[in-house]
């Protein structure tokens, strides 16, 4: 699942597919912490879960708020168009 | 219990390559939903059941809210409702409806039957509460600071818009003192002798 996320975030251009494939590689990370904590009976495997669950919702708050301003700009979301852009 | 992980699994990978090949984003939203709640069925099967309520509460339920939110801001225009109308009318929802299903008969096969998790026994939400404030809490006060960082963040960045009411309310406070008061000093005297 985290190739699979990587791969959609290399292929796609438009930026919410982006955002959408690094929601599916921080869920990959957290199933594989899960498992772990399984495994080997340990709690820790949530309390990490937790924690990749707060900072996915922090990033897609921040980045879906640079979407709006980046789609205000430019009236495009593709991600080749932001390439012209110095800073 | 392995035909069950195996079979949830399965349903978010697929729901996943679904995802990633749609052309339109909604449909691809729809499809990313399942996907995490193939995922919170396998925390489930895991012996998570904390970690899969969170999954569907915080994932498959906020922050795919905030997504669809943001989708449809993107959208405002004289097309949207047409637009609208072409994603509802075609059988758009019969993939991730069909998954959905499927996991929906795991979870109630699964609720009916003695659970017994996969492999090991599982873990409670009462031993990841006392790990997570035991070790952990340093973890728990920087992923707070995260967490307002990111609001702080996102606040900032979405501001352009609020500018002028913003000063329509200084506008207001300023007329309002004037008209309390009129005289400074007379003001002051009185607001303190009135709080005590």
């Amino acid at each position: 699942m985290f190739s699979l996320g990587l791969t959609g975030l290399l292929v796609r251009r438009n930026l919410v597919f982006v955002l959408m494939s690094l929601e599916v590689m921080l869920n990959a990370a957290g199933l594989a912490f899960v498992v772990g904590g399984s495994r080997w009976h340990q709690a820790d495997g949530q309390v990490m879960f937790l924690f990749i669950l707060t900072m996915a919702a922090a990033e897609v708050a921040v980045g879906l708020a640079l979407v709006l301003r980046i789609y205000h700009r430019f009236k495009s979301l593709d991600a080749d168009v932001l390439s012209g852009m110095r800073g | 219990m392995e035909p069950a992980f195996y079979i949830a699994g399965g349903v978010a990978v697929l729901a996943t390559l679904l995802m990633l090949t749609r052309l339109n984003v909604v449909h691809a939203l729809l499809y990313l939903i399942v996907s995490l709640l193939g995922v919170g069925v396998v925390f489930f099967v895991l012996g998570a059941p904390f970690a899969a309520a969170l999954e569907a509460i915080v994932y498959a339920g906020a922050i795919m809210v905030l997504f669809l939110f943001v989708v449809m801001m993107l959208n405002i225009g004289a097309h949207a409702a047409e637009t609208e109308k072409q994603w509802l009318t075609r059988g758009v929802w019969t993939g991730p409806g069909v998954l959905a299903g499927i996991l929906l008969i795991e979870v109630a096969y699964l609720g009916r039957g003695s659970y017994a998790a996969l492999g090991t026994a599982a873990i409670a939400p009462k031993e990841v509460g006392i790990a997570l404030f035991g070790p952990y809490l340093i973890g728990v006060e920087l992923a707070s600071m995260l967490l307002l960082a990111g609001l702080v963040g996102a606040y900032h960045l979405g501001f352009h818009e609020a500018e002028k009411p913003e000063i329509q309310h200084d506008t207001d406070t300023h007329e309002g003192r004037a008209d309390t008061g009129g005289d400074l000093v007379l003001a002051g005297t009185d607001r303190s002798a009135r709080t005590p």
